[in-house]
């Protein structure tokens, strides 16, 4: 269990990530049913369910890729539903999103791939940008390959890069989207190891959406698990393992 | 029951029909929708200008080399079916001023929009549908970048200025081939074959036709960066946008041209 001051942390002000009562249809695919939750500052909330019970959908919700039915969704206390693609912008430059296939530009290399954020929001001179590149790319061990292409690397390297890119604005809000799908558990665990890192380094808020319990365990303070695009329950993973749902024994058993 | 199942066939028929109407003009509404929205990030600050020129140069340097090489065709075809006709017709002094008549006002245009609609339009539409369905698209939203501003402004804005160029180049090469095929069949000395075709050519004949490929231009960007960023369903999704790109591209430009065509001859005749 990561011991992170996560309930010492009373901090005033609003809590980064807020929602209230969420709804989201596509077409007659009813995918959120009214989700509320919030995310304190530092924080690491796993969203755990099933495959296809709407966990993505809810964090492109928080980034505003999508717009709700119904609900409220506040990230550092503005509601991201009602802002004008420019104010929603200046929210996005201080939240890093994790997709679930890296979504690298495969036309880039790694390293143009990272400073594409920094090339367009930041003042950096190019010399401080390569410079910044490079911290970042050796922060999640990918500095060797900053010339090649996304094509050439693996699965877990394409995460790693895409956690590269999705630090380079130095968030204060992290959003993964399955960080640990489709890779080995050997490579799982080492993203796992990276994103605890990153956090006590830069003690960043995150909501990590995922259907691997291990990772889970190994990366969040507190835990909801997600059904038939609800939430069933919320809590530490102690509080879960006290629950008597049937739903929850069986996810739980799956560690 | 023989009566209800008839009745139950003609239901379906009327709703089939009504829902393929209501597909039709969805997808219409849709189009209008994203034009909105690329005129909308087109014409507002920041301006992408690295990109618009490195898009400008892709589509220049990937077409070039074709429109060129069709041009060329054409201006040996339009040569060799003319000069039989016009041998018929006791008209053959007219030959250098047809082909090069031919080639300005209508065969360069429409095959250089032809052509970079076959090239660019399925690269354009496979290119932005790849990245749509990987999530890249999403992910320069994330990064607060504009996606409609830096990809789809730029390309449709590269398209609509390069194609009168590539228009100049298929003009070109057609009346160069033109010539030799010509002169193949009885020499001529080029000078002589441009003095005898360009004799009659006002500006008139000749501006209006390229500059309509502007509009060739712009369907062939809206139509491939509409089907791009609409792609879903992995790769089976990239490869309808990048079909379709080229089918409806190459559909929308022959009926543009037909209104072009006519408006040019109303306006500048």
């Amino acid at each position: 269990m990561p011991s992170k001051d996560a309930d010492a942390d009373p901090k005033k002000g609003t809590p980064p990530v807020q929602v209230k009562s969420l709804s989201k249809s596509f077409g007659k695919q009813v995918v959120l049913k009214g989700i509320s939750l919030e995310v304190g500052q530092g924080e690491t909330l796993s969203v755990l369910g099933r495959s296809g019970t709407g966990k993505s959908v809810l964090l492109k919700l928080i980034i505003g890729l999508h717009k709700p039915d119904s609900g409220s969704i506040r990230v550092n206390g503005e509601d991201v539903t009602k802002l004008t693609l420019k104010e929603l912008n200046e929210v996005r430059k201080k939240v890093g999103f994790l997709f679930q296939q890296a979504a690298l530009y495969d036309s880039l290399t790694i390293e143009e791939n990272v400073s594409f954020p920094l090339r367009r929001h930041s003042n950096l001179s190019d010399e401080e940008s390569r410079k910044r590149v490079r911290e970042l790319l050796a922060s999640v061990g990918m500095e060797e390959d900053a010339h090649k292409l996304p094509g050439e690397l693996s699965g877990g390297m394409q995460k790693r890069v895409g956690l590269a890119r999705a630090l380079a604005l130095e968030p204060e809000i992290l959003l993964f989207d399955e960080p640990t799908a489709g890779l080995d558990p050997i490579t799982a665990a080492e993203i796992d190891d990276l994103i605890l890192r990153l956090q006590k380094e830069r003690h960043m808020t995150s909501v990590v959406v995922t259907h691997d319990i291990h990772s889970a365990r190994a990366v969040s303070d507190r835990v909801a698990l997600m059904r038939d695009g609800q939430l069933l329950i919320e809590g530490t993973f102690e509080d879960l393992k006290k629950s008597h749902d049937p739903f929850v024994m069986q996810f739980l058993d799956g560690s | 029951m023989p009566y209800s199942e008839t009745h139950v066939d003609e239901t379906k028929a009327f709703s089939d029909i009504g829902n393929w109407l209501v597909k039709f003009f969805e997808w219409f509404g849709n189009l209008a929708l994203f034009c909105g929205r690329l005129i909308r990030s087109a014409v507002t600050p920041p301006y992408e200008i690295r990109e618009f020129v490195h898009q400008f140069d892709e589509l220049g340097s990937k077409s070039l080399p074709l429109v060129a090489l069709a041009g060329a065709a054409t201006g040996v075809v339009v040569t060799l079916s003319t000069r039989d006709s016009l041998i018929r017709f006791g008209a053959k002094s007219f030959l250098p001023a047809v082909v090069i008549f031919s080639i300005i006002t209508e065969s360069g245009p429409i095959i250089t929009a032809l052509v970079v609609s076959g090239r660019a339009a399925a690269g354009i539409g496979a290119e932005l549908g790849a990245m749509k369905v990987t999530e890249q698209v999403d992910a320069m939203e994330v990064s607060a970048v504009n996606a409609y501003k830096f990809l789809v402004a730029t390309r449709v804005l590269a398209c609509m200025l390069m194609l009168p160029l590539l228009t100049l180049v298929a003009d070109f090469f057609g009346i160069l081939m033109g010539w030799v095929a010509n002169t193949a069949a009885q020499p001529i000395s080029l000078q002589l074959f441009l003095h005898a075709g360009f004799k009659n050519v006002t500006f008139n004949d000749f501006l209006p036709p390229t500059l309509k490929t502007i509009v060739f231009g712009l369907l062939i960007g809206v139509v491939s960066c509409f089907q791009g960023m609409n792609a879903r369903g992995g790769t089976q999704g990239v490869e309808r946008a990048a079909t379709n790109s080229v089918v409806l591209a190459s559909l929308f430009i022959i009926l543009a041209d037909v209104m072009l065509v006519r408006l040019i001859l109303v306006f500048f005749s």
